[in-house]
């Protein structure tokens, strides 16, 4: 634990009885950290900080929200009309959710890039993947609340998935509506788990925070920083550039949310929810279209399905396929067999990085339009390479591909690059 | 498990009719508007002309129920006029202090009334067809002020060859399926003017739909104004914050 010099009586009293500032200062301040971080870092800090905006201006908007069927939707128009100020908060919140996403994804396709996973981070890489879990659940409730007709029809579809499970399918989504179709008793339960889960997420995020903390962080070469050359304190040197960075993000976030708000959302969520007339067309946002492809690719003749076809309906598979294309990334640092850590190293693996993030984009398109004609198979193509990416091409470029040699240390490298960083 | 299956044989059916729907429904021309950009405020006097148009037409079968007549001093009416339109309308209050229900003349405080007592009630009304709300229309449809004002507009008198709409129907071109319960509600002259502006169907159809514009997003000139002075704000400290970041890592190397 590093030195620290308190003047302040109070201080002092406090720091020899739980040394808390001592601890502090050594995980916030003098925290050494690799000095070549470039931007794509900044993405961590930025998620933990729209995790508090939107922990905040969810509490404020509970103390107006109705949690009814008759009154959730008027609740939240009063919310943007009668509290002051309401619909900038509500505004916040909704276009938070989109930038957390937007930000968490960036987070985690930089790890990917840099092999940020791999040994000795597969704990922290997996309780990131636990985070996403628990803010899609999030998400997906706080979504819920809104009681529109994307909203109701969403969660209609959603928590049918459950039904597939074999033999205790049915209980569970009865359990989850808590009745016979999703109404009144759903809404309650989702508001409560919409309130609760937030700070299970906090929870997670300082396990994360803690398991980071040990190793410390990756960085663009994937060397471990050896001697006190490769890193830098914390302070000052991270707290600006993550603040700059902040600043540049809250122009980007406030543009949408004063200028563009509803850019993200779907028309139909400002009809009120009706349980007898279906949308046209049902779609969850944006953040979870890839997955809701890669649900819909399983069709009964998919070539992905006929092998497991005796085994369970497509519609099963579907469900176990789009909860695997997120664990998945669980069993990443056991899949991935390379030796060197940062992609910029290994001579093939960005070509198909980028094809992947490709392919995630392309999931997206086709799980935002109607599966017809070509976007069917499409759609299934897009699937199977997005696993295929996974359990075929990367263990295989690891084993096949020889990597080009790995600077030594950190300051080795940038005293041969000239002062890069 | 069967109503499960129900459930995704109406998402297919679904799927395959909005897909038929919105391939042969073209989207409604994109049109100028006052508010849009992020300067674009509502033309007061649209605004004036467009109230007039929905008490006149619309409100004979459309409900505004997010609205309340105190809202029209946002935008210009004063404090007597709105009394004077909320005290058109007899609103239904109690119980008194005898237990009775009353009539009473509108408040200010009161929200829009509506023309029908019930969903049932609009349906019996209307052909069995049920008017939306339109508080939040524009805002509930793809590029609303477009949409709204191209539903306005795209009445056509003879549906095309072929086309045969059962009685009661009108044909629309940009109505999803083209066939809409609402008769053609506007038409030049439909609605009387005091402001001299020449009473077309385009322009009444321009100032419903920046009425509704309004009714959907109340807050929008506040949250431009707001927005602007904020992304000033935050640029200039981005930029100071810029500068800190060079000077203070300016010493590593």
């Amino acid at each position: 634990m590093s030195d620290i010099n308190l003047k302040n009586p109070v201080l002092k009293w406090i720091e020899y009885r739980l040394p808390i500032f001592a601890f502090m200062k050594h995980e916030t301040v003098d925290y050494p950290t690799p000095k070549n971080l470039n931007y794509w870092w900044n993405f961590g800090s930025l998620a933990g900080i729209i995790l508090v905006v939107m922990i905040v201006t969810g509490i404020v908007l509970a103390m107006h929200y109705t949690a009814h069927v008759d009154m959730a939707f008027g609740s939240v128009e009063r919310i943007m009309r009668d509290v002051n100020y309401g619909w900038l908060i509500r505004y916040l919140h909704m276009n938070g959710a989109s930038m957390f996403f937007l930000i968490v994804y960036i987070h985690m396709f930089r790890g990917l890039y840099y092999g940020s996973y791999k040994a000795p981070r597969e704990l922290l890489w997996m309780i990131g993947v636990a985070i996403l879990l628990a803010m899609m659940a999030t998400a997906f409730m706080g979504y819920v609340l809104v009681w529109g007709q994307m909203s109701f029809w969403g969660a209609t579809v959603i928590t049918n998935l459950f039904s597939a499970i074999p033999l205790v399918g049915d209980a569970i989504v009865t359990l989850l509506w808590g009745g016979f179709t999703v109404d009144n008793p759903t809404l309650n339960r989702f508001f409560s788990l919409h309130y609760l889960l937030p700070f299970v997420i906090i929870g997670l995020v300082f396990v994360h925070l803690w398991a980071l903390h040990v190793h410390r962080s990756n960085n663009p070469l994937g060397v471990e920083t050896k001697t006190d050359g490769d890193s830098i304190p914390f302070h000052p040197y991270y707290t600006i550039k993550d603040t700059f960075g902040l600043a540049v993000f809250f122009v980007f976030y406030l543009s949408f949310v004063f200028f563009a708000p509803d850019f993200f959302g779907e028309p139909d969520n400002y009809i009120e929810a009706n349980p007898l007339v279906t949308p046209a067309h049902i779609v969850p946002e944006w953040y979870l279209l890839p997955f809701y492809a890669i649900l819909r690719a399983f069709t009964a003749d998919f070539f992905l399905y006929l092998p497991v076809s005796w085994l369970m309906s497509a519609k099963l598979a579907g469900v176990i396929a789009m909860f695997m294309s997120i664990l998945v990334l669980m069993l990443l640092p056991w899949l991935d067999t390379s030796k060197v850590r940062s992609g910029k190293f290994r001579p093939y693996f960005p070509y198909f990085f980028w094809i992947f993030v490709a392919d995630c984009f392309f999931l997206g398109y086709i799980g935002a339009t109607t599966p017809e004609g070509w976007r069917i198979i499409g759609g299934q193509l897009g699937t199977a390479y997005y696993f295929g990416h996974f359990f075929i091409i990367t263990p295989l470029l690891g084993w096949l591909e020889t990597p080009l040699p790995v600077p030594e240390s950190i300051s080795a490298a940038v005293t041969k690059e000239g002062g890069e960083g | 498990m069967r109503k499960l299956l129900l459930s995704a044989a109406a998402a297919m059916m679904l799927f395959s009719g909005s897909a038929f729907a919105a391939g042969d429904t073209p989207k409604a021309p994109a049109q100028k508007w006052s508010f849009s950009g992020i300067f674009g405020t509502y033309d007061r006097a649209q605004l004036r002309r467009g109230f007039l148009v929905y008490k006149d037409v619309c409100a004979a079968c459309h409900s505004l129920n997010l609205v309340a007549y105190r809202n029209l001093m946002d935008i210009g009416f004063s404090e007597a006029e709105v009394k004077s339109i909320a005290a058109d309308q007899d609103f239904k209050d109690g119980p008194n202090d005898e237990g009775e229900m009353f009539e009473r003349k509108g408040k200010p405080s009161d929200r829009f009334k509506a023309p029908f007592e019930n969903e049932n009630a609009a349906r019996a009304g209307n052909g069995g067809a049920h008017p939306p709300d339109l508080s939040l229309m524009a805002k509930a449809r793809l590029r609303g002020p477009d949409y709204i004002f191209g539903l306005m507009t795209g009445y056509k008198k003879n549906p095309p060859k072929g086309v045969t709409l059962p009685d009661g129907m009108s044909y629309n071109t940009y109505f999803p399926g083209h066939q809409i319960a609402m008769a053609p509600p506007l038409s030049d002259e439909a609605v009387e003017y005091k402001d001299g502006t020449k009473p077309t169907l385009d322009q009444h159809a321009r100032d419903i739909t920046t009425f509704l514009a309004w009714t959907a997003s109340p807050e929008m000139e506040e949250r431009k104004r707001m927005g602007i002075k904020v992304l000033l704000f935050l640029l200039v400290l981005t930029g100071m914050l810029f500068a800190l970041k060079k000077r203070i890592w300016s010493d590593l190397h």
